[in-house]
């Protein structure tokens, strides 16, 4: 790349030609404050944050949009600069319902952040308001327009990143606000409820159905036994509401902070990741064999689920049978959990801590219960474990490394990987192959489904035979493997789909990362490391090794894919029309 | 409303009309300006059918219908009264007209009566001060009012 020479601040610096301005300033040390930017998402210059002064120029210019040219001359903190700033951002608080105190984005909202950083004091503008919309309909998502500043990130996370678009900005100059079509609840929208847009909103305009209450009350009842199952994702994130470094693991804390807070039983949703290998790995041995529909499609990614019923509801029957990991955990805790220690399964509360916000509207699925009890309790997201955490009071960075409780607590390596795009295909890999060579396969690491790369395929040669693979994540890129699959030109066997970029671990429950940060780490890739580290330092590494899976076959299912397993473990989908006309 | 305007035929209409555009660059303003003439208005069922076969969200869709005036969500009546809020006609007293119509039909300000009959709309200056105040009623002018004009005119229109 050729390098351009430009002028911040009266020095002079050669900095490659294709940078913007705001990306060369900071190269060289200097930081332009943004707030709509957010890179490769939303680079629109919007917000009028980052403007600078350009010699030449007459207006002040968008920094974050405006590439260097050889010889410009910029100033980034002059008294105009700094002026327009606060005008700018004084202007966007004016219209901001300024309820921080109880914002459930307090201490983490970029809005909040750049108005102290650019020592705003005073608001002098108290004109009218916009007129707010507060939608809290669905299981999942809350939408509060009067928060919204109109920076257009979750637009484009839903538009562009996901390729569904949901979001939109409605209406014109000051009356115009971000919402769905004809201003419906986010309900009653095809929304598949990823969260992608929450983990980007830099205010409290898009956060999380909240769920904490019902699990404190839970924890009071003495009449409930109450139960906690942690997904994979849970502990490559967790960390980070505690000012763990991106990508630390915190399984032991985890399951210590758990026991703290006083569940009756510490389980965890790895080893129902290991049933659901045992499961969707004898249906894919069975399609294989049997000629069933092929390439069959995971199942463990809720929002994935709605996608497909939503947009490609002819490509049904290509999907896994098998119910999410979350679902089989709690089915079995009211099955085989109960009857192994006498209780009445009317008496169980499970509560599942989960990276996601689609998991909390997939356990009100109607068929997602069995005799009546529902699968799952409460959803809680990761960063509703951390507020219970801090609410509790403890002292997460002292707490000691505690171990899950055995029985459902007891996973492989497998299950851990499930939180990362790409680990259940691996995971099911090294199962199938030791089925169909009949031997226990000393290699375990498939490294080609690995990675953050969009679609991901290989072709694993296992006893003779070619199973021809894809793992694709994020919804777009959904789309393309479905395209292909109904256009007839896809000959793979098996694909893995998660809704979020980069799978669980960057779900949209997972602890939000300010644009400060995002712009420069790859939270995905960080937090997937976290993951593939305890795997390799496992001693089981493959679903079928865990004693504690044989266990549940031997003692209570039977067979994968038996009657009782098919009763409890497996589910069915539905197509759903989108944005359906009333009359 | 009374009208059926969602017919077969118009969507017919319609189907063709994206057939000739879907190829094109930026197809989706001319398909709107040609939906909102074949029906008269852009809704849902409407706006379905556009997102469909151009792929394009609905959600955009509607930010584009909501932004310009030009389009609607909702049919305009038979008669389409436009009362102008201009300098000149609001010293002359319009706002005075818009509340005897609004009496007169029941519809107020950016809305259609419930038999399709009429609709009320505020504009800006439509170039007619001399006449001050001004109103239209479909291609219809007429100027120099006061109040006790009103009733005459929606009269001849109730029919």
């Amino acid at each position: 790349m050729k390098n351009v020479t430009i002028t911040i601040n009266g020095n002079q610096y050669a900095v490659p030609s294709d940078l913007t301005v705001l990306e060369a300033a900071r190269t060289v040390g200097i930081d332009i404050p943004t707030l709509c930017f957010l890179k490769d998402i939303n680079e629109v210059g919007a917000c009028r944050v980052c403007v600078v002064e350009v010699e030449g120029a007459r207006a002040l210019q968008a920094s974050c949009v405006l590439p260097v040219r050889e010889g410009m001359v910029v100033k980034t903190n002059n008294q105009r600069v700094r002026n327009a700033r606060k005008t700018t951002v004084e202007l966007i608080l004016a219209n901001h319902n300024r309820e921080c105190t109880t914002c459930v984005r307090s201490k983490n909202c970029e809005l909040q952040s750049v108005s102290e950083e650019l020592g705003i004091r005073d608001i002098r503008y108290t004109g009218a308001k916009r007129e707010g919309k507060y939608d809290n309909f669905s299981h999942s998502i809350v939408r509060d327009s009067s928060k919204c500043i109109l920076c257009g990130r979750c637009v484009s996370a839903c538009k562009n990143v996901q390729g569904i678009g949901i979001l939109d900005f409605v209406n014109r100059g000051f009356e115009t606000t971000v919402g769905p079509a004809f201003e419906v609840s986010m309900k009653d929208a095809p929304c598949i409820y990823c969260g992608q847009c929450m983990v980007v909103c830099p205010v409290g305009a898009l956060t999380e159905k909240p769920a904490i209450d019902k699990v404190w009350d839970a924890l009071e009842d003495p009449k409930k036994h109450v139960i906690v199952q942690s997904a994979p994702a849970v502990r490559a994130a967790l960390g980070e509401e505690f000012g763990y470094p991106i990508g630390t693991n915190v399984t032991g804390k985890l399951a210590s902070a758990l026991r703290n807070l006083g569940f009756d039983k510490i389980f965890d949703t790895n080893w129902a990741a290991d049933v659901t290998i045992m499961e969707e790995g004898t249906e894919l041995l069975g399609r294989l064999q049997n000629g069933g529909k092929l390439p069959m499609i995971t199942s463990c990614s809720p929002g994935w689920v709605r996608f497909i019923e939503f947009n490609y509801p002819d490509l049904l029957d290509h999907l896994s049978s098998c119910k999410s990991p979350q679902n089989m955990f709690g089915a079995l805790a009211k099955s085989y959990y109960a009857e192994k220690n006498n209780i009445d399964p009317k008496d169980i509360f499970v509560v599942s801590v989960m990276p996601c916000t689609s998991k909390k509207s997939e356990i009100e699925r109607p068929e997602l219960a069995v005799e009546g009890v529902r699968d799952v309790d409460v959803s809680i997201t990761t960063r509703e474990l951390a507020r219970m955490i801090k609410e509790a009071r403890m002292e997460f960075d002292k707490l000691e490394d505690g171990t899950f409780d055995p029985f459902m607590g007891d996973y492989s390596g497998a299950g851990v990987i499930f939180g990362a795009t790409g680990g259940v295909m691996e995971a099911a890999i090294r199962t199938v192959a030791d089925v169909l060579t009949g031997e226990d396969l000393e290699n375990v690491d498939y490294t080609a489904v690995r990675g953050v790369e969009g679609i991901k395929e290989a072709t694993v040669n296992i006893a003779g035979k070619d199973i021809k693979v894809a793992v694709a994540h994020n919804t777009k890129n959904a789309a393309i493997i479905l395209d292909k699959i109904r256009a007839g030109e896809a000959d793979y066997h098996f694909v893995e789909i998660m809704a979020c970029p980069g799978g669980c671990v960057n779900g949209g429950g997972q602890p939000i990362q300010p644009a400060s940060v995002r712009n420069v780490i790859d939270i995905r890739a960080e937090r997937a490391k976290a993951l593939y580290s305890e795997d390799a330092a496992l001693t089981v590494r493959k679903s079928h090794k865990n004693p504690e899976i044989k266990r549940l076959y031997d003692e209570y299912l039977g067979e994968p894919n038996s009657h009782k397993a098919h009763d409890l473990l497996h589910t069915h989908y539905y197509a759903r029309e989108k944005y359906p006309v009333q009359d | 409303m009374a009208k059926n305007f969602l017919t077969a035929e118009n969507f017919a209409k319609l189907e063709s009309v994206i057939e000739a555009h879907k190829d094109m660059q930026g197809p989706l303003m001319p398909v709107l300006h040609e939906a909102q003439h074949i029906f008269g208005a852009i809704p849902m069922a409407v706006q379905k059918v556009i997102s469909e076969k151009l792929n394009v969200p609905l959600a955009e869709i509607y930010g584009v219908v909501t932004f310009y005036s030009q389009f609607t969500l909702e049919p305009k009546g038979d008669f389409l009264i436009s009362v102008c809020l201009g300098t000149a006609c609001y010293v002359k007293g319009s706002q005075k007209l818009i509340d005897k119509i609004t009496e007169l039909t029941g519809v107020s300000v950016g809305t259609t009566s419930a038999d399709g009959k009429f609709s009320l709309e505020a504009t800006r200056c439509i170039g007619a001060c001399g006449l001050a105040p001004v109103m239209t009623v479909n291609d219809d002018v007429y100027g120099r009012l006061v109040v006790e004009d009103v009733p005459g005119i929606i009269a001849k229109y109730q029919g």
